[in-house]
């Protein structure tokens, strides 16, 4: 079975959340859609206070190459166009809109049949993917247009649909496998299309056995589609790790994915894609987990973008009184939320509750220069040391030992016996030498 | 609701700490205390005590007193390095040999440089070198001798026997001095208690540690399965030290020893599964941990076959752990960097 | 006598005379020609290295004392007498600058300010901010963990652990503005020491609405703008919610600190005010809650 070839850490798995049914969320009194929703350029809102919009109606213009515009989750009012706190207390715009029924745009196919002939050109595709908002749901929220269209200089090979999940806890991903496998494959073959590329791999780990043979079952109507089951571990699911282990192909230094020829996408947005481009559905909803091992009942959950995620915890029982600290995503590289009144957003997967126990860090001991974190660092960098550098500010050094090709996976903080919280300082060094890299005059 | 604590991601640690790592070599250590107990009783068990006591004890105080800071005796290092210490002592020492051992290897090995993660050198092994360049009287040959109590329990015939036959030195400083007396090596090695089997389970010269091989082989895979060493240190000394030893015994048989003799006495295996696999004073990467072990290999054959001293494990970690800055500038194979050959 | 022991003191000094040589000729030989002016400046500067000046260290300032002139250069450290020195040495004039000292602008100590969340990560400014606003609502706010401290080479700005904020010793402290660069909310900033030491100044950085401000912190300035009304001289502006006093235009009339209802504007190195002067809140009385409690009705009023 494959996997990448480098480094790596198992958590435990706590995919206890699994068999619950995707529900719909019902309807919240008032949404709060940002306009930051990926990244990129945060979009622009074309509505005004008092209009009245419908579900899937777009309200904010993308205004970059890479930004994605933004649609109505919600039919209503248009009730203010103001700053709201995100998940981490920072203030973002947003646009505020009053629920008042649910009437959805009139060419939104809301039928449940499965569409599976694909009636639109290349072309035609990448622009309507644009069109309806769609970003990347594995959880950089990179603009799934953007990734559809490469520059001139790679040529793309193959699409990978990322169904690793490699999060503990996480299961959203799992549910569409799930409850969708049509279409996913679907999607991926949209996206195999879109690309002029006849090869799609769907990589799924091996603690979904009932996905992976859901999958592998489908997958031989569908031209060009590959199940690959990979061995479980940590983080499989990164882009880099990921392309390493299905196609054993490795992302160069500061390089695109797609060097190597491989564009991934995750399984949400091969669903997204789906329904985006043969439903004519812009993506604004989404589906996320709620779980935690101090929780009652596990969910999982279908929720409309904008919704604030204290009016999910209050549906789905409360916060647990256990729970000390909230996680939006998973546990290894997921957001703590400080403002449980932020609105979800497209790339909402989770809210994840966890105890004093299970998250309070403990205090830090000296280095044994064990080197289990150089062992565990899937980059193969030497965490201990970016962390000594770091610490002393020595940025030409940092930039020696490679500090750039960090992707925050935290495989080293979670290893560290001496509980040295490794990735924080790693992650401010990479932070400011990324900024001197890139205030250099280029050659 | 509580307050919420909000930290950067990761939000879950492993189940990695230093205290269970020290835990799991102490356990690794355990069969060849029991050796070693099994055969000299309560001057072996006297010895663990003392030396344990004597290391902890020891620590608490600098950092109490001396560095005035927080006691860090709860990651069980300490524990470590006390039975460390006593593996590396003859049985009988007597407690003013443990104690200023102690003091040398908690006291100036560790303390000095910083405590636990700072020190350049195996602590242990410092105060064994220390000690057995004070000391040469106690710390080989005669050294070993039955204690007066006789023995608790366990096989006194047995080690008696082999005792008489070796005169009381250890097998490499007995068969060094028979052949520094001209004697050929075939006619050394039928000496009796000095065939491989008693070498497997139960030799009875030199230090508490270097009893049972079985023992030791026991501990180092106890510390693989746990996954707390890698093997490459261990092996590479060994090989090493089997290649080039068995390049000299080729070469003349009646001058050296043969390879599988020098593996399996004296302080090798202590020293390759125990000594050299410390986390503090070994290479992170594998490269750099090959090569300090092929260097501990060689300058180990070549201090026994060549030096004055019959055993050389000590030295040749020693010396090795000075390499290891240096050796650290071996960076591991990048994920990023094969693909930018291709 | 022991023949070796001569025989090895010999040689040595033998070895150790014809290596002095040796290193004496090669000094000779590579031997870089250098203004001689840029040794006395350097000599003349306080060899801090500390980079208050824009330069790498103090050796940089004297180069490009000597060879681009004096110009802008100003050591902060030396401060006016070193500089006036170095410009005498250098044959030069130079305007003579106002000294400074760093001023920390938040007053939300652990009292005024309730923690809302635990942070658990590494414990620097830098790492809080660049993950969330910090552990109070305002987030604006002092983060408390110490990078100015960590940063300052005079030992001059501490963390008091009682406020959880930074203090400037102001005999220690040099404003070579090394705490400023370092904090990452901006709370620092280099003002002029002021006649006597005197200054008046806004601890707050605070730019959210009044009310918003007002419950994060009961120190924040809340923009009600009474400060810049009451002021006779146009030195307070407020913008932001905030309000900020342009010290090159103050004149210390303090009718400002009287005026602000949250205590936000600072005085010190003023001779206590005479007892019957007209009640300053929060001034006279920092750590009463229920009379900080009282000046908040002014706040809905302004905003």
């Amino acid at each position: 079975m494959r996997t990448f070839r480098m480094g790596g850490v198992h958590p435990a798995d706590k995919k206890i959340s699994k068999d619950a049914a995707i529900e719909k969320l019902p309807l919240p009194k008032t949404v709060y859609i940002s306009m930051g929703q990926h990244l990129g350029a945060p979009a622009e809102p074309c509505v005004a206070v008092g209009d009245k919009v419908k579900v899937g109606q777009l309200i904010a213009n993308a205004t970059g190459f890479v930004s994605a515009p933004v649609h109505s989750s919600v039919s209503g009012t248009v009730k203010a166009i103001e700053t709201v706190k995100d998940l981490a207390g920072k203030p973002s715009k947003a646009v505020v809109i009053d629920v008042e029924g649910d009437e959805w745009m009139e060419d939104i196919d809301r039928s449940q049949d499965i569409v599976r002939e694909i009636k639109l050109e290349k072309k035609e595709i990448v622009d309507r993917i644009k069109a309806c908002g769609v970003v990347g749901l594995g959880g950089a929220t990179f603009p799934t247009n953007v990734k559809l269209s490469p520059p001139p200089t790679a040529t793309p090979t193959c699409v990978i649909i990322n169904g690793a999940e490699c999060e503990p806890y996480l299961t959203s991903d799992y549910r569409v496998m799930m409850e969708m496998p049509e279409q996913v494959l679907i999607g991926g073959t949209i996206l195999m299309k879109a690309l002029g590329v006849d090869k799609c791999y769907i990589g799924i780990e091996e603690n979904k056995p009932e996905a992976i043979k859901k999958l592998s079952a489908l997958a031989p109507h569908y031209k060009g589609v590959e199940i690959v089951p990979l061995k479980k571990k940590y983080p499989q699911g990164g882009e880099k790790q990921l392309i390493d282990a299905v196609i054993r192909k490795r992302v160069p230094s500061m390089g695109l994915p797609v060097d190597t020829g491989a564009v991934v996408q995750n399984v949400g947005t091969a669903f997204a894609v789906y329904e985006a481009v043969q439903k004519n559905k812009p993506l604004f909803e989404g589906i996320m987990t709620v779980t935690g091992d101090c929780l009652e009942n596990q969910r999982n959950f279908l929720h409309r973008v904008g919704t604030p995620l204290s009016f999910i915890m209050e549906y789905s029982g409360g916060v647990p009184e256990k729970a000390s600290k909230i996680i939006s995503g998973g546990p290894m590289m997921g957001k703590a939320v400080v403002n449980i009144d932020a609105p979800t957003l497209k790339g909402t997967s989770s809210i994840l509750y966890l105890t004093e126990d299970q998250t309070k860090r403990k205090a830090e001991s000296n280095c044994i220069r064990c080197g289990k974190c150089v062992s565990a660092c899937p980059m193969g960098l030497e965490p201990y040391l970016l962390n000594k550098l770091g610490r002393a500010s020595l940025m030409d050094e940092l930039e020696q030992h490679h500090v750039y090709d960090c992707i925050e996976c935290g495989c080293c903080s979670f290893t560290c016996p001496a509980f040295i919280p490794l990735l924080d300082t790693i992650r401010q060094s990479k932070a400011a030498v990324m900024k001197i890299m890139k205030s250099r005059p280029k050659k | 609701m509580n307050t919420l604590i909000v930290s950067p991601s990761p939000h879950v640690h492993g189940k990695e700490s230093t205290r269970r790592i020290m835990g799991d070599v102490i356990i690794a250590l355990l069969p060849a205390v029991l050796v070693s107990i099994w055969f000299f009783g309560l001057s072996a068990i006297h010895l663990v005590c003392v030396s344990v006591l004597a290391c902890v004890v020891l620590e608490y105080l600098i950092q109490k007193f001396l560095l005035k800071g927080k006691s860090t005796v709860g990651d069980l290092s300490a524990v470590v390095t006390g039975v460390l210490l006593a593996l590396n002592l003859p049985v009988c020492s007597p407690w003013w040999l443990i104690l200023i051992g102690a003091l040398v290897a908690i006291g100036i090995a560790k303390m000095t440089f910083g405590g636990l993660g700072q020190n350049l050198f195996n602590p242990a092994l410092v105060a064994r070198v220390v000690l057995l360049v004070s000391f040469p009287v106690l710390m080989t040959g005669t050294a070993f001798h039955a204690p007066e109590s006789g023995y608790l329990f366990g096989n006194s015939d047995f080690a008696s026997t082999a005792m008489d036959a070796m005169s009381g030195a250890t097998p490499l400083g007995f068969v060094k001095e028979q052949l520094a007396k001209g004697v050929a090596m075939e006619e050394i090695m039928a000496t009796p208690g000095l065939s491989y089997t008693q070498l497997l389970f139960a030799n009875m010269g030199g230090s508490a540690g270097e009893l049972s091989a079985i023992a030791l082989v026991l501990g180092f895979i106890y510390l693989l399965c746990r996954r707390v060493i890698k093997p490459w240190i261990s092996l590479s000394i060994l090989a090493t030290v089997f290649v080039f030893a068995g390049a000299l015994y080729l070469g003349n048989s009646s001058r050296y020893l043969d390879p599988v003799f020098h593996i399996l006495n004296g302080g090798l295996l202590l020293g390759a599964f125990f000594m050299a696999t410390d986390y503090v004073t070994s290479p992170m990467t594998t490269k750099g941990q090959v090569i300090f072990g092929i260097g501990i290999g060689v300058i180990t054959v070549l201090i026994r076959t060549f030096g004055a001293y019959p055993e050389g494990v000590s030295f040749a970690i020693l010396i090795m752990n000075a390499t290891v800055p240096l050796l650290n500038k071996f960076q591991p194979k990048r994920f990023a960097e094969e693909a930018q050959k291709k | 006598m022991n023949t070796t022991i001569i025989f090895t003191i010999a040689t040595l000094a033998i070895l150790g005379l014809l290596l002095a040589i040796v290193l004496y000729i090669v000094a000779q030989k590579f031997k870089v020609e250098e203004d001689p002016r840029i040794d006395t400046v350097e000599s003349l500067l306080p060899g801090a290295n500390c980079g208050g000046c824009g330069k790498a260290g103090c050796r940089a300032f004297a180069e490009s004392a000597v060879k681009e002139g004096l110009g802008s250069l100003h050591c902060p450290v030396g401060g006016n007498p070193v500089m006036q020195k170095i410009a005498q040495a250098l044959g030069q004039t130079i305007e003579e600058k106002a000294p400074q000292v760093a001023v920390v602008r938040c007053s939300g100590s652990c009292d005024k300010r309730k923690k809302t969340t635990v942070y658990d990560g590494l414990a620097t400014c830098s790492a809080i901010a660049s993950l969330y606003g910090g552990d109070t609502d305002c987030r604006f706010g002092c983060l408390g963990r110490g990078d100015c401290e960590a940063a300052c080479k005079f030992d001059a700005i501490k963390i008091n652990p009682k406020t959880g904020l930074p203090e400037v010793d102001e005999e220690k402290c040099t404003a070579c503005g090394a705490c400023v660069k370092t904090c990452p909310k901006q709370i620092i900033e280099l003002r002029n020491k002021g006649p006597k030491g005197r200054r008046v100044y806004v601890a707050c950085r605070n730019q959210d609405k009044g009310a918003v401000a007002r419950k994060a912190c009961l120190a924040a300035c809340i923009g009600c703008g009474k400060c810049a009304k009451t002021c006779p001289f146009e030195a307070i502006t407020v913008e932001n919610f905030l309000a900020y006093i342009d010290y090159t235009k103050c004149r210390m009339c303090r009718k400002c600190v009287v005026e602000c209802p949250t205590g936000a504007i600072h005085e010190v190195n003023f001779p206590p005010r005479p007892a019957a002067a007209p009640a300053a809140p929060a001034q006279a009385k920092p750590a009463s809650e229920p009379e900080a409690k009282k000046v908040d009705i002014p706040v809905e009023k302004k905003n």
